[in-house]
């Protein structure tokens, strides 16, 4: 057993190193601190290469009616309002200028006829919004955001002699707790994954950049990374989390052959004209245009063929409704025996664009179906089929400065923040998302440190709590191995908290997990701590058991269905719960859900949206009391 | 139905090690990679190996597969044959950690030492303007994804441990390639530093890497050969140009 603990001393901790705790990084190195970067695999794998579609921000390069107002109206929409205005606002506003500052940082998106930043269509954007490069805008981001960092550090080598004076990335190292002073932040605490030897930092500010929790359900689009780490950091250490019955099951994921079942394939196909169709060969879609987006949706083919071509003249194809409804409709021809024959649906490009043409726009996506399941998308249709991709619940911040509610000194920013998406996120706004508030994170957890006079300073106490966590999976006897309760938990996840939820399965699911935990804590790792993943995965364990109990105790709370949360029996969306967020918070043995009242628009916001929208989503009461 | 395989998987850690077979089910459509977490779910659970995106897109299930290097998860199984013996190996280029783990560090030494994009001083961030045209050519190998196949297959350095000190290897000329090729890096002297600082003349151009690049990037012809090249030297002066090339030919 390891005996030697490594200590650092930092301003800032960041915890994740994908877009968001990069971007973070770099805010707080320039306002002048040292920072620590802590990634759980190498630099530069995290889970944002995977984003293939593109950065929505709204610079109207391609259609000039594009403006910020258009991207927040959007936006909301996606989320049927449940979203934190704010968040949204900040979100439509600095965009653009965090695009355009990657380009300075050496990225290259593909460009318009003028030489601009070329725009891509996505499902519940008006205009051409999305900045990419082909379908793999995200590893165009992190790669630039990697490269940013190095030329930081190349600096300080050439001002102090030492590139890692003021950033330092810690590359495959886990974080188990952040520990505390008081309600303040001292430090967080973790061990290398190479050696299994623990490390404590001490700072008086860490941001959570841990992104989502999708390897808490059997088929996801995300990596094993997906563990709900910062999710499960924030209960513990005392913040909330925000509305976590709203889990984004992307419309179209790979659904044959089974070992490639849940990845991702970019909305992208479906933007650049590729239609979904049943096993009678119908464009189903046009079945499933919910009346609140009937006025921006075409309900016949010709009319959305055309947009393609003229998009002011005519309204959009229903394949690119926002990824619930495609989901939900998805989920729906399947149940209806009219699915392919994987369990999917069709998706087609191959009718729809010449080959040379779906191989510059969709390069990975030809080469990832043809490598992985035969298919040659230029030729023949895909089948797809919803996957987990995304959680839009998260730590509660404040919007402004993106500190994590309850917790001072802690910050959080990209999928692991919560509020921004409400109960939908679009497709685009993840990247600029992190960008945004990855930029946000940064700049609150400088001000916050800068602010202080005494830092809180790391106990004794508080190490050695850490301490017997992380040697708990040696110490027991007799416990189960992780990787079965893990794909226990997964299937559990998946059957009875997943797309189509009801009250009688999420109470179930709720005494399963119970059950889950408890014999998690006996959990048991075999062999040493050098490299070892079943150790890993034993640490791990924990906090998607933590997050799972959190979306399905919010699941079961919210008695109606919207974005990424479908009851069965609630079937419809009732502007009364549009009111409420759900918070969750940890009570030293269990999860506890209580409602909150959600803050009202302002009035230069609310005035943005016609009186008949704004009708189906709120209350009389809410509209006759006008905005905030 | 599953069909059933011998797999030879090498474990150990930097002092000592060697061969466990094991027989696996493998159902259809499977990847190398699904194979390793079934072992390791079922019959090695401190099994070590490298992945993240299960799809080649991050490049972190680097190793050696029947001695080649791949991507364990752009491996398929149907192009093995039914009872014939797969072995996997760690990348042989780099110190093993623990069984298919290696240390990888030397790659992020060597992208400390490319100097970063330097954008023109009188561009505000939104004035940039470039055609797709010229940004194509950098665009090939920012598709990298940093498996860092080519860096274990290139003879420079899997053979001449010593070379690692001056040789930055084929990863790394692709970077340097891109930023040359950036239509608004503002460095101009790429090129020089690339053969002076970083090796590029130790490569023999034998290819080894673009085969091996899950990314199909033509690294020795696109990136490799026209730096070597030093186009922007002569490329005004035919009398120059025309004297490069006879030099070239005569290995020089």
């Amino acid at each position: 057993m390891s005996q030697a603990m490594e200590r650092y001393s930092y301003d800032v901790v960041v915890i994740g190193a994908g877009g968001a705790g990069l971007r973070a990084a770099v805010e707080a190195r320039q306002a002048g601190l040292s920072v620590a970067i802590i990634c759980k695999s190498l630099f530069g794998k995290a889970h944002t290469v995977m984003a293939e579609g593109g950065a929505a921000a709204a610079m109207g390069n391609v259609n000039e009616n594009d403006g910020w107002k258009v991207h927040f109206r959007d936006t909301m929409r996606g989320g049927k309002f449940l979203n934190n205005w704010r968040m949204a606002e900040l979100h439509a506003k600095e965009s653009p200028d965090r695009v355009w500052e990657l380009e300075s940082w050496g990225a290259l998106f593909d460009r318009t006829k003028e030489g601009k930043i070329s725009q891509r269509n996505f499902g519940g954007h008006e205009y051409p919004r999305l900045a990419h490069v082909g379908d793999r805008t995200g590893l165009e981001l992190i790669r630039t955001m990697q490269q940013r960092i190095v030329a930081l550090q190349q600096k300080d080598k050439r001002e102090f002699g030492d590139a890692e004076k003021y950033i330092k990335v810690f590359s495959e190292l886990t974080i188990t707790e952040i520990l505390k002073e008081g309600d303040r932040v001292s430090g967080a605490y973790g061990y290398w994954r190479e050696s299994g030897d623990e490390v404590l930092f001490e700072s008086a500010a860490v941001v959570l950049a841990t992104g989502g929790v999708g390897k808490s359900f059997k088929i996801t689009s995300n990596s094993w990374e997906g563990t709900g780490d910062g999710h499960a950091l924030a209960l513990k250490a005392g913040s909330a989390l925000v509305d976590m019955e709203f889990v984004q099951f992307h419309p179209t994921g790979m659904v044959w052959p089974p070992s490639v079942r849940g990845i991702l394939v970019t909305e992208s196909v479906r933007g650049d004209g590729g239609v979904l169709t049943n096993s009678d060969g119908r464009r189903f879609m046009f079945d499933y245009i919910p009346e609140v987006f009937k006025d921006k949706y075409a309900d016949n083919e010709a009319e959305a063929d055309r947009w393609y071509k003229d998009q002011n003249n005519n309204r959009r194809p229903p394949e690119l409704l926002p990824r619930d409804e495609v989901a939900r409709a998805i989920n729906s021809e399947v149940k209806a025996g009219r699915g392919s024959p994987h369990g999917g649906v069709f998706l087609d490009v191959s009718s729809r664009l010449p080959a040379e043409e779906i191989k510059r726009r969709l390069p990975s996506m030809w080469h990832q179906f043809k490598e992985l399941a035969d298919v040659d998308i230029t030729k023949e249709p895909m089948e797809v089929g919803p996957t987990c991709h995304y959680v839009m619940g998260g730590v509660k911040v404040d919007p402004d400065s993106a500190a994590a509610v309850g917790v001072e000194g802690l910050f959080a920013a990209g999928e692991v923040a919560g509020g921004m998406h409400g109960s939908n996120r679009l497709g685009g706004n993840s990247l600029s998302d992190l960008l945004v508030f990855g930029r946000r994170a940064g700049a609150g957890a400088a001000a916050y440190v800068k602010s202080l006079g005494q830092r809180p300073k790391v106990t004794d106490g508080e190490i050695s709590r850490a301490k017997s966590r992380l040697d708990a999976p040696f110490t027991g006897s007799g416990g189960e191995n992780p990787y079965s309760l893990h794909q226990e938990l997964q299937n559990l996840t998946q059957d009875l908290v997943g797309i189509i939820r009801t009250e009688t399965e999420l109470a179930d699911a709720i005494v399963k997990l119970d059950s889950i935990r408890q014999r998690s804590e006996k959990v048991r790792a075999d062999g040493g701590r050098v490299f070892n993943p079943g150790f890993h995965l034993a640490l791990d364990l924990e906090n998607m058991l933590l997050v799972s109990e959190s979306i399905a105790k919010s699941a079961l709370a919210r008695k109606e269905s919207r974005g990424g949360h479908t009851r069965d029996d609630y079937p419809k969306m009732d502007p009364e719960w549009r009111q409420y967020n759900h918070l969750s918070r940890w009570n030293g043995s269990k999860v506890e859900v209580a409602p909150e009242e959600a803050i009202m628009l302002p009035h230069e916001l609310l005035d943005l949206f016609e009186m008949d929208e704004l009708k189906k989503y709120f209350t009389q009461g809410e509209l006759a009391k006008g905005g905030k | 139905m599953a069909r059933k395989f011998n797999f030879r998987i090498w474990r150990g850690d930097s002092k000592s090690g060697g061969f466990k077979d094991v027989q696996v089910d493998v159902n259809e459509g499977e990847v190398v990679l699904d194979v390793i977490h079934r072992v390791q779910a079922t019959q090695m659970s401190d099994l070590a190996v490298r992945w993240n995106c299960k799809a080649g897109k991050c490049g972190s299930c680097s190793m050696e597969i029947n001695g080649k290097p791949r991507l364990a998860c752009m491996t398929r199984m149907n192009s093995f044959e039914e009872g014939e013996t797969v072995t996997v190996t760690p990348l042989r280029a780099f110190p093993v950690i623990r069984d298919l783990v290696t240390d990888v560090s030397y790659n992020y030494k060597k992208a400390m030492e490319v100097p970063a994009f330097e954008p023109p001083a009188d561009l505000k961030p939104g004035e940039y303007r470039m055609q797709q045209v010229d940004v194509e050519r950098s665009q090939e190998f920012r598709k990298c994804i940093e498996c860092f196949l080519c860096q274990n297959t290139c003879h420079v350095i899997r053979d001449h441990e010593e070379n690692k000190e001056s040789f930055s290897g084929p990863r790394f000329f692709i970077r340097m390639a891109e930023l040359d090729m950036h239509p608004l890096d503002t460095i101009k002297n790429r090129k020089q530093m690339a053969q002076e600082e970083h090796g590029l003349g130790m490569c023999n151009i034998t290819k080894c890497c673009t085969e091996v690049c899950p990314e199909h990037i033509k690294i020795t012809d696109n990136a490799i050969i026209p730096m070597k090249e030093r186009v922007v030297d002569v490329k005004y002066d035919p009398l120059r140009w025309l004297g490069s090339k006879i030099r070239k030919k005569e290995g020089i």
